[in-house]
C-alpha cells in the first residue's frame, strides 16, 4: 500500500513528467494558453495515459516476452498507442457526445505524444506489477495535468503583464516553464 | 539471417493488421452521421471567422445553418453572394437581406468639434474615454484615436486626417467589431444603398450642442416637418432616419440649420434643373 502511495507521488511531484522528465514538452507549450483548454487537454491525457499503461502492459507480458520480441518494444508500443486512441476517440464520439466535445480535439494531439510513450516504456523498466503500473500510470497523467494548468494560468496572466519586447510569447514562456521546472526541484526531498 | 530480419517485420505487420481490421470494424460499429451538407456549407462560407454571425466561427456557424437554427443571410460578410450558395446548398430560398455598412456617425472634426482638453494617454479611445471622456467638448462623438481602426479586420475603417473615423462602404461587411469597441457608440449600423444619413450622435440639449460643436443635431425638428414621406423621427434630442420610408429627396440635407444632416445636395440642383 505505501508502495503504491509512493509511486503516485513520485509521478505526480518528484519525477513530474514534465518538469523534471521533460516528456510531452509539445502539447504543454502547445495548449496552454487558457487553463479551460489544458484542463481538456489534462483530462484526455489522465484518460489515455491511464488506458495506455494497462494495454502495453499486457502486450509486453502476454505477447513480447513471451515470444522473444522485447527489442521490438518501443515500435509495438507506438502502435497500439496510436490504435488506442483512434478506437477511444470513435467510442466516444458515439457513446458521449458531450465527452467528445470536451476531449475531442485533445485526443488526436495525444496519438504521438511521447509522454504516453514514456509511462509505457517507464513502467516496463521499473518493473512494476499490474496495479503499480495502473498506479505510475494515474500518477504521471495527474502530474502532467498539474503542470499544464499551473503554466496555462500563469500565462494567461504573461498576456496581461508588460514583457519585454524580445521576450514576448514564447521565449517568457519558455523562461516560466524552466522557473517552474525548479520550482519542482524542490519536491526532490519529499521521498 | 534472414530469419532474423523476417520475425519483427511479420510481427509488427500481423500488429498492424489486427489493428487496422480493429479499426476498420470499430469505425463501423461506431460510425456517426455527420450531416453531409455540414462541408458543403463551410465551403461556401468565406472562413474569414470574424464572429458576425454570432456564432464561434464559420464552422458553428455551419453547423448552426444544418441544423435549421441560424438564417441563411446571417453571414454578414459574405452577403448576398453568400447567403445565395448557403439557401441552395440547404434547399431554400434565400432571404436576401439589405446589404448592412457600419457609418460613424459623428462629423465632429477638429474644425468642427470644440476641444476642451489636450489628451496626452495611450493612443486608444477607450482609454480617453476612461480619462473623464476625451478631450472633445462633446461627449457623444467620434474621438479619433483609432480604436475602430485597429480591431478592424478588413481595413474598412480608417481616422482621417480631420480626426474622425471613416468607413469604406466597399471594404465594410457589418461584422460589427468596431461597433463593439467603440466606446462612445458612435457607429452604427446602416444600409448601404442609402445615401442621406443623421451625422450626429449627440443626445445633449441643442445650447450645448452648439456650445461644442459646428455640424451637431440642436434638435430644431426642422427636418422632421420639412420631410415629405414623414420618415425622420425625433428621440432625445437627436433627430434619426427610418430608412425604409427614406426617398433620398434630400430636402432634409437642405434645410438642416447646422448641416448635421449629410447627403447629395447635388441630387437636388439636378431635379430642380431638370424640371
Amino acid at each position: 500500500m505505501v508502495k503504491l502511495f509512493v509511486i503516485l507521488l513520485s509521478a505526480i511531484l518528484v519525477n513530474n513528467f514534465v518538469l523534471s522528465r521533460f516528456l510531452g514538452i509539445c502539447p504543454f507549450l502547445g495548449v496552454s494558453k487558457q487553463v479551460e483548454t489544458a484542463v481538456g487537454m489534462g483530462a484526455a491525457v489522465t484518460f489515455v495515459m491511464t488506458l495506455a499503461s494497462a494495454i502495453t502492459y499486457v502486450i509486453q507480458y502476454a505477447v513480447l516476452e513471451r515470444f522473444g520480441l522485447e527489442y521490438l518494444q518501443t515500435i509495438a508500443f507506438i502502435l497500439v498507442i496510436a490504435a488506442l486512441v483512434q478506437l477511444v476517440e470513435m467510442i466516444i464520439q458515439k457513446s458521449s457526445p458531450t465527452l467528445y466535445q470536451a476531449l475531442g480535439v485533445y485526443l488526436p494531439l495525444i496519438t504521438t505524444n511521447c509522454a504516453v510513450l514514456g509511462v509505457a516504456l517507464l513502467n516496463i523498466q521499473e518493473k512494476y506489477n499490474f496495479i503499480e503500473t495502473l498506479f505510475h500510470g494515474v500518477g504521471a497523467a495527474v502530474g502532467f495535468t498539474l503542470a499544464i494548468v499551473l503554466f496555462a494560468g500563469i500565462r494567461e496572466r504573461l498576456v496581461m503583464s508588460d514583457v519585454p519586447k524580445p521576450l514576448e510569447g514564447f521565449p517568457i514562456a519558455l523562461i516560466t516553464a524552466s522557473l517552474m521546472s525548479m520550482a519542482f526541484l524542490g519536491f526532490q526531498g519529499l521521498l | 539471417m534472414i530469419g532474423e530480419l523476417l520475425t519483427p517485420v511479420l510481427w509488427l505487420g500481423a500488429f498492424g493488421l489486427l489493428f487496422g481490421g480493429g479499426l476498420a470494424f470499430a469505425s463501423k460499429v461506431f460510425a456517426v452521421e455527420v450531416d453531409p451538407k455540414v462541408p458543403l456549407l463551410k465551403d461556401a462560407l468565406p472562413g474569414a471567422n470574424c464572429g458576425g454571425c454570432g456564432y464561434p466561427g464559420c464552422d458553428a456557424f455551419a453547423v448552426a445553418l444544418a441544423a435549421g437554427e441560424a438564417p441563411a443571410n446571417g453571414c454578414p460578410v459574405g452577403g448576398a453572394a453568400v447567403a445565395e450558395k448557403v439557401a441552395e446548398i440547404l434547399g431554400a430560398k434565400a432571404e436576401t437581406g439589405e446589404r448592412m455598412v457600419a457609418r460613424v456617425i459623428c462629423n465632429g472634426t477638429f474644425e468642427n468639434a470644440v476641444e476642451r482638453a489636450k489628451y496626452y494617454g495611450v493612443m486608444d479611445c477607450r482609454e480617453a474615454n476612461i480619462a473623464s471622456g476625451g478631450s472633445k467638448g462633446c461627449q457623444y462623438g467620434c474621438m479619433g484615436l483609432g480604436t475602430c481602426e485597429m480591431v478592424c479586420p478588413f481595413d474598412a475603417i480608417h481616422v482621417n486626417e480631420s480626426g474622425v473615423a471613416v468607413v469604406d462602404s466597399e471594404k465594410c461587411t457589418a461584422c460589427n467589431k468596431c461597433i463593439v469597441a467603440c466606446p462612445k457608440n458612435v457607429i452604427k449600423l446602416v444600409p448601404a444603398s442609402k445615401g442621406v444619413h443623421v451625422d450626429c450622435n449627440s443626445v445633449d440639449k441643442g445650447k450645448d450642442v452648439k456650445a461644442n460643436c459646428k455640424v451637431g443635431c440642436i434638435g430644431c425638428q426642422i427636418c422632421v416637418k420639412a420631410c415629405p414621406e414623414k420618415t425622420i423621427g425625433f428621440e432625445n434630442n437627436l433627430a434619426f432616419i427610418n430608412y425604409e420610408g427614406c426617398t433620398e429627396c434630400q430636402i432634409c440635407v437642405q434645410k438642416c440649420p447646422t448641416k448635421a444632416i449629410s447627403g447629395q445636395l447635388e441630387k437636388l440642383r439636378e431635379a430642380s434643373s431638370e424640371n
